[in-house]
């Protein structure tokens, strides 16, 4: 297994100090827009009752809603297909370019499409593969992966852009200005899609009712790419089906509020067939994403709608950048889907979790983020997956919390002891958390001493 | 054993989610006293403009805000007087140089300034993203409250494409600061006509 680690990876991160406030700063900017627009609606609570309602209807039908989708879109002369692991999605593909020779792809930001890595499988194969989102452009010249859902370049600055563009596509060193480096990708961008001979997008949302699938962006750009060359395929994991065309006024009202504060994206188009004399193919993928619904514990997970609102309000993403998760997926909900997935790789995951539950209060369809990944620590406990300091700690605190006499006892004494000792006893090897935190000042009562004496003064 | 037939089985094997039925929307969601000011207020905050102007001013109109502008492309029943012609192109790619598409819109919704637009007798889609900019023209009754009211109105039986328009294209993905004009229209005007 490998040695993946978010502490060490966090620590990557926040060795550049101010970078690590700027990207602090950044994210809780799109929280705050986000709750600007939730509170410009007086329904918004329904809303989300509504939208976690939707999901797990869905969840608990998800069999028949998958079929009555496959149906409609057939009729519409959609080709489906099913792929049950991320292998089977890259085949099947790469078999739809193939038999239409297809050799330059343009593709629009999609979350399955990075899980299955299917942009290495298909250049492997010959075949271009042009991100066209500007964030996921951006990342791909770099040679790096997104480390956010919506703002897949959140963790750059704008010189380090202006360095990528000026190496990769000419543009001037010296010139930083977002306008000007927006320009220039969507000049080079246009001759991608004008010469592609296929269009990849993700899908927000399928409508099993109506056999068509729904579409959003700011850019345009999964709309070039759907609407200039002849064939489309469309990839969406088989959590993104809701039942039918009206449920849609709730995802689309709550989807860019959540995400970026916005009322709603650019554009939220809906294809119901391929373009004229065209063809039209959409992917239906589970990969690892039916187990969840058999556990009472996690089963939430799969209603997420991938706004990212729980990441631009999580303390600890905003501190230790997307990179530092290595999971497709970065903050809560990745956190969550990757410990389900793969808890032996990504066992300390649920760990960078604060706990502060600020992800779930943001959450537009009420997952229960923060819930999930305490019992997560339990689960890697109960297979005995985590580390033996960790849970060495964790059991002598166990025991020690299960004594409230001597629980009392020490704390008292750490309050009188711990300002007496000199620093380097104190820092030492064995104090994981001493590393980059100072111990606060001890204070001379505890809250429970304080407590018992404001009660009987009352 | 197929692989949809593996997935269907692992779905149906102890699914543990309980269902909750589905909510109804009827006479759901905020209503506003001016939904044309909330809509003009809307569009603004996203970069695109609003008009609103009769009939025989159209022509003018369009002429004067792209005065500059040499293809003018439209597919619009009230605006007949472009000088490039889309349905008429075999292949989607000779829309490439349209400077501005005049566009018909089917309703606007005042909450988000988003027009539904779905033309059945628009033959290449792309043309609402490939144009340098956007002119969609709507009647001034066709407006809507919010997103329920809007599903509401659109039925999905006779169409193959549809899609939300709200302002010019638009990106925050190099240091948060907003761009207009990404890959799509650089501008975008919605007219109501009175
Ligand atoms: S878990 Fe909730 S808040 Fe996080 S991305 Fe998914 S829908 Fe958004």
């Amino acid at each position: 297994m490998s040695l993946y680690n978010h502490p060490l990876k966090a620590k990557e991160f926040v060795r550049n100090d101010e970078r690590m406030h700027w990207h602090d700063k950044a994210l809780w900017f799109v929280r705050e827009k986000r709750d600007l627009a939730s509170k410009s609606i007086p329904e918004w609570e329904k809303l989300r009752t509504y939208a976690a309602q939707i999901k797990s209807h869905t969840m608990a039908n998800l069999d028949k809603y998958l079929l009555e989708f496959e149906a409609n879109a057939k009729k519409r002369g959609i080709k489906v297909h099913f792929a049950k692991d991320a292998k089977e999605h890259n085949e099947i593909v790469y078999k739809i370019l193939k038999e239409n020779r297809v050799e330059k792809v343009v593709k629009s930001k999609s979350m399955l499409t990075e899980e299955c890595r299917l942009n290495p499988f298909l250049e492997k194969r010959g075949i271009e593969v042009v991100d066209t989102d500007l964030g996921e452009r951006i990342v791909q010249l770099r040679k790096e992966t997104p480390s956010h859902i919506v703002l897949p370049a959140i963790h750059l600055k704008k010189e380090d852009v202006a360095k990528t563009f000026h190496e990769k596509i000419g543009t001037d060193e010296d010139n930083s200005d977002p306008s000007y480096l927006t320009n220039a990708a969507r000049e080079n961008l246009r001759q991608k899609f004008l010469n592609a001979q296929a269009g990849i997008t993700g899908v927000n949302f399928a409508v099993a009712k109506t056999g068509g699938v729904v579409v959003c962006t700011n850019e345009g750009n999964a709309d070039m790419g759907a609407t200039l060359p002849k064939l489309h395929i469309a990839c969406m994991g088989i959590e993104k089906i809701i039942p039918r065309a009206e449920d849609l006024g709730v995802f689309t009202r709550l989807l860019a509020r959540s995400a970026t504060g916005q009322p709603i994206t650019s554009y939220t188009s809906h294809f119901h067939s391929s373009v004229e004399n065209g063809e039209m193919h959409i992917v239906i993928v589970d990969n690892k994403r039916t187990p969840f619904l058999q556990s009472n514990s996690y089963k939430n997970a799969l209603n997420c709608i991938r706004c990212g609102a729980c990441m631009n309000t999580c303390p600890v993403y905003r501190r230790s950048g997307g990179h530092s998760y290595d999971y497709v997926i970065p903050g809560p909900i990745g956190s969550t889907l990757g410990s389900f997935r793969d808890p032996k790789i990504y066992k300390t995951l649920s760990f960078a979790c604060s706990l502060c539950g600020s992800c779930s209060n943001v959450c537009p369809v009420k997952i229960d983020l923060d819930s999930q990944l305490y019992t997560h620590r339990q689960d890697l406990r109960e297979k005995n997956i985590i580390s033996n300091k960790k849970r060495v700690t964790m059991q002598f605190a166990v025991w020690l919390m299960n004594r409230p006499l001597l629980f009392s006892f020490i704390s008292k004494l750490a309050r009188k002891t711990i300002p007496l000792l000199p620093k380097a006893v104190i820092y030492n090897k064995y104090n994981i958390w001493g590393k980059h935190r100072d111990i606060p000042q001890m204070p001379a009562k505890s809250f429970k001493e304080i407590y018992k004496e404001e009660f009987k003064n009352d | 054993m197929t692989s949809k037939e593996i997935i269907l089985q692992n779905i149906r094997k102890n699914n543990l989610v309980k269902d909750l039925g589905l909510p109804s929307y009827s006479n759901f969601g905020i209503k506003f006293d001016d939904p044309y000011s909330k809509f003009n207020q809307m569009l603004e905050s996203v970069g695109g403009k609003t008009l609103f102007i009769k009939k025989e001013e159209i022509e003018d109109t369009i002429f004067n805000l792209f005065s500059k502008e040499k293809e003018i492309a439209s597919n619009s029943l009230y605006f007949k007087k472009g000088n490039f012609f889309p349905n008429e192109q075999e292949d989607a790619h000779l829309l490439k140089n349209i400077d501005v598409a005049v566009v018909d819109g089917n309703f606007a919704v005042a909450e988000n300034a988003a027009v539904w637009v779905s033309n059945k007798n628009n033959r290449h889609r792309t043309l609402y993203f490939i144009a340098q900019n956007i002119v969609i023209l709507v009647d001034k009754k066709d407006i809507v409250h919010n997103m329920h009211e809007a599903y509401e109105k659109i039925s999905f039986e006779n169409i193959s494409y549809g899609t939300f328009i709200s302002g010019p294209s638009k990106t925050a993905d190099i240091e948060q600061s907003l761009v207009i004009g990404a890959h799509g229209p650089k501008s975008g005007y919605v007219i109501f006509i009175e």
